[in-house]
């Protein structure tokens, strides 16, 4: 089907656009998001651009949060980079599934959604890459997400950053970041291998909390995963 | 100074090259099963590791009691979180919760 150019939005924007719009909603939880982490990395004395430059160079919501945390508590920067290694790791999860729908794609392509592959551009993106429709031009649909959320983490980023010194630690604004992850541990609890691993990981992050170098939550998160993978063999061979 | 951002660069690049991977750098790569049942847990792992301290440690001891109320408003809001499966209200609630229970103790 060709309409003449200029007659109806090219069909790769009106992609672009979709993806945009249907991100809007997604922006309500990702402002206030945003905006305490501003606060916090203020809070922790974080310079203000390298608060603002950790939005734009990691782009990774949860992960900032703990960088900010950690730094608080003068952590090594190596173990900085592990724990947001760690955290982020999730993201492979994401970069496998969409593999099948961006085969098509030039490496360059690849490289540019790789950037903005983010848990709530990923969230709108897969939605729309798992209806029925052709997959050719959902690319854009992805950008079109993708750069909406990202306008989006760099303006709340700055706006946190400006209120930083004019939030009071008594606020605990800093408990909003236990109760996002107790939001998103909820439905990742799906079956007792993914609850072993839960609580194996808790227990050891609470038993390690003391020990140097902040190691605990690379620890708590290796003996998580071992803990669901020797259950999960466990229910297999019982069952 | 300079130290920040070194380190802010190596944590994007990590976090870049990890979701960059499947989608273009190991599209040809056979993930050995291990490694592909072993990504299931990372989320619950990692998340719980971040949970549970915030919520039973203060000041680095264990505050398993109920005048700690980050670990009241933590539970109510993990019932929101099962009963809705909505973030904001689950991050809501819980403030709430701690907002309320901060203010009983003061006014009381």
């Amino acid at each position: 089907m060709k309409t003449p150019i200029g007659s109806q939005v090219h069909p790769d924007r009106a992609e672009f656009f979709a993806g945009a719009l249907n991100e809007l909603p997604l922006l309500l939880g990702v402002f206030p998001f945003g905006m305490i982490y501003g606060v916090l990395a203020m809070q922790a004395l974080m310079p203000a651009a390298a608060a603002q430059g950790m939005s734009a160079i990691v782009f990774a919501g949860s992960s900032q949060f703990i960088s900010a945390q950690l730094l608080a508590q003068g952590a090594p920067s190596l173990v900085l980079i592990g724990t947001v290694f760690i955290v982020n790791l999730r993201h492979a999860l994401y970069s496998a599934s969409l593999l099948p729908y961006t085969r098509h794609l030039s490496l360059k392509w690849k490289a540019l959604l790789a950037y903005f592959l983010t848990d709530e551009a990923y969230v709108v993106a897969i939605a729309h890459y798992d209806t029925d429709t052709p997959v050719e031009r959902k690319h854009w649909y992805f950008l079109g997400a993708g750069v909406t959320l990202w306008a989006g983490w760099q303006l709340s980023t700055a706006a946190g950053i400006f209120l930083g010194a004019q939030v009071p630690a008594s606020w605990s604004l800093d408990f909003a970041l236990a109760l996002t992850f107790i939001a998103l541990v909820v439905p990742a609890l799906k079956d007792k291998p993914a609850v072993a691993a839960a609580i194996t990981a808790g227990l050891i992050a609470l038993a390690a909390h003391a020990l140097p170098y902040k190691l605990w939550l690379i620890a708590a998160a290796i003996g998580g995963i071992l803990a669901g993978l020797a259950c999960e063999e466990l229910c297999r061979r019982s069952g | 100074m300079q130290t920040i951002w070194l380190t802010l660069a190596a944590a994007g690049l990590l976090t870049y090259l990890t979701r960059l991977s499947f989608m273009g750098l190991l599209q040809h790569w056979q993930m050995p099963d291990m490694l592909r049942r072993a990504l299931r847990f990372v989320p619950p792992a990692v998340l719980s590791a971040i949970i549970f301290p915030d919520l039973l440690l203060r000041e680095g001891v264990l505050a398993f009691s109920l005048d700690n109320y980050r670990l009241l408003a933590g539970v109510a809001a993990a019932l929101v979180g099962w009963r809705t499966r909505n973030i904001l209200w689950t991050i809501a609630s819980g403030m709430a919760v701690l907002y309320l229970l901060q203010w009983l103790s003061v006014s009381l």
